[in-house]
């Protein structure tokens, strides 16, 4: 009986599936913030007309490395090859921190060297900011997630949890990055 | 934004508190406790003292709006600079209003009723030990806290709270020099409803999931009792909706503190140009209503779901049409989202589009009345127990309708032009889903009293609290809808010094005397609440004599809800009275085979083999009758 309990007590396929909703409330914000983009660009002058900055580009490239790092690391961690595991986890946590510096080092291009600047009479331009900022601060959030996963590597858990921990981290991770995609997509469609 | 980082927390750290939760402290068991049960009782709590609060400040604007040039010395004692000299200042009375729609629209009415039930209500009945996280479902009770703190902070900061409107619309919001109540209390306001989103969404998620993926053997979808259907779809607007208004929020932020011009644009402000330049204030409408109208369904949904569980229990007949039930609550659902223009009809909109969302508006009066017709169906001719739960539930069908009736008006794009932003508005919303909504939460405290305090509530008392609340809230609102006939506007301080608008001051005066009394009359429930809680009669197992799965679990609480293995359910919720029956209600968890004289054909649609068996009985049972 005390055995049924702790079972039925886990849920991670539930738990799971939180993450799977949270997922769906991230997409519907940044819904909202890319519909308040098409409507607030509707109206007159309010076009975006900016060349996104190559830096994007890097940024975009490095995040989807990091996906197939993430995948590498995930495949470790099923065949039992935890030295990998951890190992890959630690370049995709890198990558992300790349990606977040590239991120901050395009905003100083598009200030510095581009003179659009985040408090802008075109909030269309400001929208770039808003973009890849809460992108920016959700990507922070599944950077401490990916550091919890790999502290798990170091204390020896339970395989079931240690996959548990790999397909939560995996699902945000690969999320963030087709978020990523779809956001840098959107504006270069926009761009002119 | 902030949800994120919170939720990942949660994700990140109740790994840690598996392992140690069977260690009992005082801490952990009363304060941050993980067991809904709990948890159901700090948002019921958390919420009653909202809405005594809120309840308050409406009857200060009350007292306003019937006295206008009457001085009250106590009020000045009691607000201090807020009333000089005994009269509500005019930038008090709009926070009055604002906070007051505030705090019952979204503390009470989404995160008091939802938080409450879903979270009472969804593991006991759909048989599991607890909610998918319990950690991430307790960070949503404190998240619901500290935003409940904050927003009530917001009357001890030095320009007062935030007076825009519950809808906060910019540019008036955005521009903290624009108004006392625009500037840290507004901020406070902005804050808080963050952290309220973040507390919604996490109970929210838990809700979903717990629904779709913990429900016990044989509680398949449409064995689910009908608070559960109403509870789940409700979590499912939150989860789609609120994160747009988080969206909208951020913007407005931006617009406030940092000089962005998402929503402004051309200011004069003092005789001075501001810099903003191309902004467009509708935006933010669009953003907040996107939100803002399934939100007035996340309010009335769980009060469907727990007035249909009432009213069936207690007319001790099958709720009537539950698959239709079932289906316009999912309609509902759906139609909410898009609707919301119908609150912009007189932003400039395209005719056209108005007529679009005015027949979308108008479609979701069908789901609505089907739950209607449904339930005055269930009533028919039922065995009927008026126990003061049901008395709630049939006034909430009573309010749904008579206010439901005044937004088909409203929806139309042509006649909301001469009722728009009236108090004909202000009576329409108070009763279709303020009065209703409240009542379906206090038909569910009323009935779900004993599993949640293993007492129950004195009946006199709540029949006396029925009736004055019941009459009160109809000689409150029914009269605003002449009001606003004749274009009595919302929100104003003191329109009886209109000449066209004084014979209204006698309405004032009587209405906020009805006021008074309903509100006396929330005096006899929170005696009644608190004494129950205390010393009330003891409750047995199954006070109602009801199917649903939570009247199996045993009287005291214990984690895990279930001594042993968690019961296996067999047929649907509403078998009440059923022919052939030895009682006249027949449990979720007996199953077929111990009631062979009450089962009929279509209890057996999807069990072919069990359908075989009982044919065979029947004939069998024939057979027998022709020999005696």
């Amino acid at each position: 009986m005390a055995r049924t309990h702790q079972e039925d007590r886990q849920n991670l396929g539930a738990k799971k599936f939180n993450m799977w909703i949270f997922i769906f409330t991230s997409f519907m914000f940044f819904a909202a913030l890319s519909s308040g983009f098409i409507v607030y660009s509707g109206g007159k002058g309010h076009g975006l007309d900016v060349i996104m900055p190559r830096a994007f580009m890097y940024s975009t490239a490095v995040l989807i490395i990091s996906s197939i790092t993430l995948f590498i690391a995930s495949k470790a961690a099923r065949q039992l090859q935890f030295a990998k595991q951890r190992q890959f986890l630690w370049i995709t946590f890198f990558l992300g921190i790349a990606f977040f510096v590239i991120q901050v080092y395009a905003w100083y291009v598009l200030t510095y060297k581009m003179g659009v600047y985040f408090v802008n009479p075109n909030a269309s331009r400001t929208f770039i900011y808003v973009f890849s900022g809460t992108h920016l601060l959700h990507v922070l959030a599944a950077l401490l997630v990916l550091l919890n996963t790999i502290k798990g590597t170091y204390r020896n858990i339970p395989q079931v949890r240690n996959l548990y921990k790999m397909e939560m981290t995996s699902i945000f991770w690969h999320f963030l990055d087709i978020i990523w995609i779809y956001l840098y997509v959107f504006l270069l469609l926009n761009q002119y | 934004m902030s949800t994120l980082a919170v939720h990942d927390h949660g994700v990140v750290h109740h790994e840690e508190g598996h392992e140690h939760h069977h260690k009992a402290t005082f801490l952990n068991t009363y304060v941050f406790s993980q067991d809904h049960k709990y948890i159901a009782k700090q948002f019921l709590v958390t919420g009653i003292i909202m809405a005594f609060i809120a309840m308050t400040l409406s009857i200060l604007f009350r007292i306003q709006l019937a006295y206008p040039d009457k001085s009250f010395p106590l009020l000045e004692t009691l607000l201090g600079r807020f009333a000089p000299g005994g009269r509500l200042s005019a930038d008090f009375y709009m926070s009055l209003v604002t906070i007051h729609g505030t705090i019952m629209v979204f503390f009470v009415l989404t995160a008091g009723l939802s938080g409450t039930f879903a979270n009472l209500l969804i593991p006991l009945q759909v048989g599991a030990r607890d909610m998918a996280s319990p950690f991430v479902n307790m960070l949503s009770y404190w998240f619901f806290l500290i935003a409940c703190v904050i927003m009530l902070s917001s009357f001890f900061v030095q320009k007062g709270p935030a007076s825009g409107g519950w809808t906060i619309y910019p540019p008036l919001s955005a521009l903290p020099k624009a108004m006392s109540g625009s500037a840290e209390g507004m901020t406070l306001w902005l804050i808080s409803m963050v952290c309220f989103v973040a507390s919604s969404l996490m109970g929210g998620i838990n809700y979903v999931s717990t629904v779709l993926n913990m429900r016990t053997k044989g509680m398949d979808l449409w064995k689910m009792p009908l608070t559960i259907w109403a509870l789940f779809l409700t979590a499912i607007l939150g989860v789609l909706s609120f994160p747009v208004l988080v969206a909208g929020i951020v913007l407005l932020i931006f617009d406030r503190s940092f000089g962005t011009s998402f929503y402004l644009s051309d200011i004069v402000l003092n005789g001075q140009v501001q810099p903003y330049v191309g902004g467009s204030p509708i935006l933010f409408e669009h953003l907040f209503w996107f939100l803002g109208h399934p939100e007035v369904y996340i309010v009335i949904m769980p009060a469907m779901g727990i007035s249909s569980e009432v009213i069936a229990v207690n007319s001790r007949k099958p709720i009537f049409g539950y698959h239709a039930m079932v289906y316009s609550l999912i309609g509902i659902t759906l139609l909410s989202f898009i609707v919301w223009g119908h609150h912009m009809f007189v932003t400039g909109m395209n005719p056209f589009l108005g007529g679009v969302f005015m027949i979308t508006t108008l479609i979701i009066a069908v789901p609505s009345a089907v739950k209607t017709f449904n339930w005055l169906a269930t009533l028919w001719r039922g065995n009927i127990r008026f126990t003061p739960a049901m008395l709630f539930a049939i006034g909430m069908v009573s309010f749904f309708i008579s206010g439901g009736l005044t937004g088909i008006f409203l929806g139309n794009a042509a006649l909301d032009i001469n009722l728009h932003d009236t108090y004909f508005v202000v009576a329409h919303f108070h009763l279709v889903m303020g009065s209703a909504a409240i009542f379906g939460m206090l038909a569910g405290v009323y009935h779900w009293f004993p599993k949640m305090y293993r007492r129950v509530m004195d009946e006199r008392l709540g029949y006396l609290h029925f009736w004055l609340t019941f009459i009160g809230a109809y000689l409150v609102f029914f009269p605003m809808h002449f009001m606003g006939l004749d274009g009595v506007p919302r929100r104003y301080y003191a329109f009886t010094e209109f000449e066209s608008m004084k014979r209204w001051l006698t309405v004032n005066t009587f209405i906020t005397w009805a006021a008074i009394m309903s509100g006396l009359a929330q005096v006899a429930f929170i005696f009644n609440f608190v004494y129950s809680i205390f010393w009330g009669k003891k409750t047995i197992q199954n006070p109602w004599n009801a199917n649903t799965l939570e009247w199996t679990a045993p009287i005291e609480h214990i984690h895990g809800n279930w001594h042993g293995e968690i019961p296996t359910v067999y047929r649907w919720p509403y078998d009440y009275s059923k022919p052939g029956a030895d009682e006249d209600f027949i449990p979720q968890t007996v199953p077929f085979s111990q009631t062979m004289a009450s089962n009929l054909p279509h209890d057996f649609e999807d069990n072919p083999a069990g359908l075989e068996h009982h044919t065979q009985w029947e004939t069998a049972n024939k057979a027998n009758e022709q020999v005696k």
